[in-house]
């Protein structure tokens, strides 16, 4: 007799497993278990990851930086308590929602800003004095960072931003006027500024 | 190094399902599965990393299932005598449901003995605890069902009985 755990499966397990895994993030933020709650949304830039600490959104993350890889790094530098869980997301997800839509020019969620450390943590803090529809160059955004000398550190720290869109880093080009790389890609980035110009 | 979590749902949430579905109503085995990922997600950042997650996913969902089963017969449903009918644990799997009916068919000690022995993994002794008696008990219950299931199910295959 050959039996196996596949003779208690049955055509509806996927439903109950999708219904048990909705009340299990729901019970582990109850329980203060749910150090990183992630989603992803449908975007004009593609499909967009985001995750969230109990402090705030942590993480956005464009397509091509491979989600799973994303996820797998938010394990090892944040915890790996880590869960699809919607419902933590659900202001950043409405709030992207309507910047997509030209109806929000500033984010006000909460943001955790612990992926990123020192001078990128600076540079990444005043991304958001340029404004909506604006654009700088890295030397100004040196200048602005009171660090004129420090273009290519600028162009790091705006190269790894863990919070693309949100943190407008697609608003400092080149000096020369080209777009300059992207976390996105250059096709991302250029979708950015023309919406911002658009609306 | 160690993956999200979420993985770990991913991976082994049916199998901890099947895993308490044969131990306890279908209504129990969720609330056991629950448990069994709320306790796991607790404990996890200790987990060694190179431990085998789902073999660990599946000794707490029986732990939690046993304990669900424990508290059961503390306050015994008020019916006189359990009848020895199919029962409703489990689904019939969509490619051997014969199989599954036979083992539905069983006495109830052997379909339990059968269910968690080959299905949920459980040593006699443990099986024992659940069900009372000595594990020797256990072990002949599960031996009568698998001589029953040999006799009313020819299609099983032999390989992989225990002698």
């Amino acid at each position: 007799m050959n039996m196996s755990a596949n003779h208690f499966a049955s055509p509806d397990d996927a439903e109950t497993l999708s219904r048990l895994r909705d009340r299990l993030g729901l019970a582990a933020e109850a329980q203060g278990l749910l150090d990183v709650a992630y989603t992803t949304v449908d975007s004009p830039v593609g499909p967009l990851l985001l995750a969230a600490t109990p402090h705030g959104l942590v993480r956005v993350a464009y397509d091509v930086e491979d989600h799973d890889q994303v996820l797998s790094t938010l394990s090892r530098r944040i915890s790996p308590r880590v869960l699809r869980a919607p419902r933590r997301l659900d202001v950043a997800a409405r709030e992207l929602d309507e910047y997509f839509g030209g109806r929000r020019r500033v984010f006000d969620l909460p943001l955790d800003r612990s992926l990123s450390a020192g001078f990128r943590q600076l540079v990444q803090r005043h991304l958001p004095e340029i404004e909506y529809g604006q654009t700088r160059t890295y030397g100004q955004l040196a200048q602005l960072v009171g660090n004129p000398r420090a273009v290519r550190a600028v162009g790091t720290a705006c190269a790894t931003n863990p919070l693309p869109v949100v943190v407008p880093c697609h608003r400092v080009l080149r000096a020369d006027g080209s777009v300059g790389g992207y976390i996105g890609g250059s096709s991302a980035k250029q979708a950015l500024l023309r919406l911002e110009a658009a609306a | 190094m160690k993956p999200p979590f979420e993985k770990l749902v991913e991976r082994s949430g049916g199998v901890v399902l099947r895993v308490c579905r044969v131990m306890l109503s279908a209504h129990d085995a969720e609330d056991a599965w629950s448990e069994t990922f709320l306790a796991a997600l607790r404990a996890y950042p200790e987990l060694p990393d190179d431990a085998n997650a789902e073999a660990w996913l599946v000794t707490i969902a029986r732990r939690k299932a046993i304990d669900v089963l424990r508290a059961r017969k503390r306050q015994p449903a008020p019916i006189g005598e359990v009848p020895e009918a199919p029962t409703t644990l489990g689904v019939p799997g969509a490619e051997d449901g014969d199989l599954w009916q036979a083992v539905a068919a069983l006495p109830d000690k052997q379909r339990q003995a059968v269910a968690y022995h080959y299905v949920a993994g459980l040593a006699y002794a443990e099986i024992a605890g659940i069900l009372g008696g000595t594990s020797g008990a256990a072990r002949r219950a599960a031996a009568d069902g698998v001589k029953n299931l040999r006799k009313n199910y020819p299609g099983a295959a032999t390989e992989g009985a225990p002698s």
